[in-house]
């Protein structure tokens, strides 16, 4: 496969930036995905979808709106009404759906060239995306594994909590750089290191 | 103000689309009525109180709600999704109900 070129390239500096003196609170990546999908089931038909989606990853999705799963490789989650978005760390998910998701069940849309990837962690992390989004980042609101999707600045973004200091945040290609460099700008008060 | 999504709970009103009154009826497409498209067009009813809404959560799940305003206080008393609608409307039809 052709080397993905990322859209953060010109802006990610990898190193200790803003307060850093005072700790390291918060630290910022680019995960880099090889597939990210997103799977939408017809009406009645979501839950013969979460059973593909559990046939191809091997992640069971509990019941419940925005609940995800994630094994550190795969992860999913819903952030609609019988849609979910489907990532994992190698290429060719979408090729593995093709037979699994048919037509009658619902639809497979890839949207690995059209989706970055940025991962933020640490204590201070809540902090910082609560200064982006209008939603409860507190753990009983907000579970480890579940998703939500929410826009900021009305750039559409969904987002993963993957831990209970971490969170992974999908948002447009084409939008990730300005993205990117806010939440650095976000990060300098509390110590930020890009890795 | 916030408007609860069945799905994603509490948000604010700047991720949803108002798409317009939820008390019109659009005739079908192929009719020639025109009082009854007059009125999906022009007649409102503007009450100063409880206001029937098509809402879109244009921001986050993007599913169009039944939601219930009150003009006066904005207090939203009922958010449903319209998904399902068109069902009620045909077992309706298939009923003889209007």
């Amino acid at each position: 496969m052709v080397e993905r070129q990322s859209p953060l390239e010109l802006e990610l500096r990898t190193g200790s930036h803003g307060d850093f003196e005072h700790g390291i609170e918060v630290i910022l990546s680019e995960t880099r995905p090889g597939s990210i999908l997103q799977l939408a089931a017809w009406p009645g038909q979501e839950k013969a979808l979460i059973a593909g989606i559990r046939t191809v990853t091997g992640l069971a999705l509990p019941d419940g709106a925005g609940a995800g799963s994630t094994d550190g490789v795969r992860s999913v989650f819903g952030f609609a009404p019988g849609k979910f978005t489907v990532v994992d760390e190698a290429e060719g998910l979408a090729s593995a759906f093709a037979n699994v998701v048919t037509p009658d069940i619902g639809t497979v849309t890839d949207l690995s060239h059209g989706r970055t990837a940025i991962r933020i962690a640490g204590p201070k992390a809540e902090w910082v995306l609560a200064k982006f989004f209008a939603i409860d980042f507190a753990l009983p609101a907000f579970p480890v594994d579940a998703g939500r999707s929410t826009m900021h600045h009305d750039v559409f973004a969904q987002i993963q909590r993957t831990g209970t200091d971490q969170f992974d945040i999908y948002v447009f290609r084409s939008f990730a750089r300005s993205f990117w460099k806010a939440l650095c700008h976000a990060s300098e008060e509390v110590g930020y290191e890009v890795q | 103000m916030l408007i609860t999504c069945p799905y994603c709970g509490p948000r604010d009103v700047i991720e949803f689309t108002y798409q317009g009154d939820g008390n019109r009826e659009r005739p079908q497409p192929a009719s020639q009525d025109l009082d009854a498209w007059n009125a999906y067009v022009y007649d409102r009813l503007n009450p100063a109180g409880d206001h029937n809404e098509i809402w879109q959560h244009s921001g986050s799940c993007r599913a169009h709600l039944r939601v219930v305003r009150n003009t006066l206080t904005h207090e939203i008393s009922s958010v449903a999704f319209t998904r399902g609608d068109h069902k009620v409307a045909a077992r309706h039809k298939a009923e003889g109900k209007s």
